[in-house]
């Protein structure tokens, strides 16, 4: 005769755990460049389509070689700079501005709500028009691009703000500047975060379309040419270049952000 | 300094324009170095009226004032918040400082006096720490140093302690016991709990359910400093039993109503 049933529990929620896959992670990028390569070697894809990655890591040295690189990367990073540091700056303020004074809201929203849905390539020969073909023009279209997820997202960022610090500062004795300055933006710093790393894909885009449009340097400039001189492997070299501006970019911001939001990272 | 609440009257009137009268003539008194806890049923205004004393919601009718010698630059309240109300971006010590940063002391004696209120709570050791690297207890001592810094003549008390766990909560009014001997701060203390308004305070004033109205101020006769035995003194039970009964019934209307 044997006893009672036993029933052992078992975790039943061992599927939903996730795990890293560091291997497959690493492998993932690696694969594709090898599957790339192997493809283009073997002949099966016309160089002029599809150039093997270490062509374009041959020409991507040479052109660094030359200064042919340099030149172009300058003139982009500059414009990037300028334009996404001039378009969050206007971003922040504005947003900070929009979401703590009422009327600044009553005045601001409504204009940004009609401009905000105008792509901003589309203001590009306007902005042509008015500033002429040079970097003004430039600058500015990347500069608006930033300024609207920047303002959008700080004013969100600032009417979240708990209400209950801000009355824990003023109970406190602080005043309008101090509110704003010791609670309004340390509050809102999680979402400008996020408005940045918006706002630096969109930076992006419209410095590629407008060095597409309008200039004789730049990475947006190499690869329209290179385009249209079947040069495919500087092409490649060129959007090789973006991408790693694109996740440059993303780190520092990453890493300025961690810097500037401690509290939420210890 | 003594504060005088002189017919205080608090009315909301929400989007409808229905009014919801909150407090209706209130009348009290803190003086110097007295303990005083306000004590009611939910929905009686305790925090509304606290509010109004700090100056961050305007009265309907009737005022608040404070008479006495002004001490130059020191502010006349300081908030004590149930839900602490730290800055979650300032470590310890910065939280400690803000109220003094708003005064503009300058940086010398920020730091003594930040230095000496984190010893009186026992924050020691955790100065740089974030509030979130911290226990609810312990967040509670930075908002009491915070208040505590900037010296006020009343420090006012919303529910300090009705976040925390039960034995917490104790340990934590034991503290503010032995604080309150060293500094004596007039300290107006709002609760919801009998047994300790009763063990704290000097006086106990009961409010009703809304509208608020004072139903009765219970005096304590309790000795000082107040020990954990006393809980069993007829002088304790006796006011507890006072507060109760002045309550009881309201107590029971509040469960069945909805929430406002």
């Amino acid at each position: 005769m044997s006893g009672p049933e036993r029933i052992a529990v078992e975790d039943r929620t061992r599927f939903l755990e996730r795990h890293e896959h560091r291997l497959l992670r690493a492998m993932a990028l690696v694969g594709l460049i090898v599957l790339w390569e192997v493809v283009t070697r073997a002949g099966w894809v016309r160089p002029l389509f599809l150039p093997a990655p270490s062509a374009v890591l041959e020409e991507l040295l040479a052109m660094a070689r030359s200064g042919l690189l340099g030149v172009h990367l300058w003139a982009s990073l500059t414009r990037l700079l300028w334009g996404f540091g001039a378009g969050a700056a206007a971003g922040v303020s504005v947003g900070v501005a929009i979401g703590f004074f009422s009327r600044a809201e009553a005045v601001g929203q409504p204009l940004i709500a009609a401009t905000f849905p105008i792509p901003k390539i589309a203001l590009l020969s306007l902005l042509i028009l008015w500033l002429g073909i040079g970097e003004a023009s430039k600058v500015t279209v990347i500069a608006l691009g930033v300024f609207f997820p920047m303002a959008i997202n700080t004013y969100a960022g600032v009417r979240q703000a708990d209400s209950l610090l801000i009355r824990a500062a003023v109970s406190f004795g602080a005043e309008r500047w101090s509110v704003i300055r010791k609670v309004i933006v340390p509050s809102a710093l999680p979402m400008i975060f996020a408005g940045l790393k918006l706002g630096a894909g969109t930076a992006l885009l419209l410095l590629v379309a407008a060095e597409m449009i309008g200039a004789e340097s730049g990475i947006g400039f190499l690869v329209l040419q290179s385009g249209n001189l079947n040069e495919t492997t500087q092409l490649m070299v060129g959007l090789v270049v973006l991408s790693a501006l694109g996740v440059l970019s993303s780190w520092s911001l990453n890493w300025l952000e961690r810097l500037a939001i401690p509290w939420r990272h210890t | 300094m003594r504060v005088i609440v002189d017919r205080l009257s608090k009315t909301y009137r929400d989007r409808s324009g229905q009014e919801l009268v909150a407090l209706e003539g209130i009348g009290l008194t803190v003086e110097p170095e007295e303990f005083v806890a306000i004590l009611g049923p939910s929905g009686c205004g305790k925090s509304t009226l606290l509010n109004i004393i700090a100056g961050l919601l305007p009265a309907t009718s009737g005022g608040v004032f404070f008479e006495g010698q002004r001490r130059p630059g020191l502010p006349l309240t300081a908030t004590v918040f149930q839900e602490f109300a730290l800055f979650p971006w300032r470590t310890v010590e910065a939280n400690v400082a803000f109220g003094l940063e708003e005064l503009g002391l300058p940086p010398g004696e920020r730091r003594a006096r930040v230095g000496r209120c984190i010893a009186m709570t026992g924050l020691e050791g955790f100065e740089r720490r974030y509030p979130h690297q911290l226990s609810g207890g312990m967040r509670q001592r930075v908002g009491i140093a915070r208040a505590l810094a900037v010296e006020p003549a009343v420090l006012l008390m919303d529910e300090p302690f009705s976040a925390l766990d039960a034995q917490t909560r104790t340990l934590m009014m034991e503290e503010l016991l032995a604080i309150w001997e060293r500094t004596r701060t007039a300290i107006l203390y709002v609760t919801h709990n009998i047994q300790e308004a009763v063990y704290m305070a000097d006086r106990v004033v009961v409010l009703s359910r809304r509208p608020g109205r004072v139903l009765d101020v219970v005096p304590v006769e309790l000795k000082r400093p107040r020990v954990e035995t006393q809980l069993g003194e007829p002088a304790f039970v006796h006011a507890v039993d006072r507060i109760w009964s002045l309550i009881k019934v309201e107590a029971k209307q509040a469960i069945l109503e909805p929430q406002p």
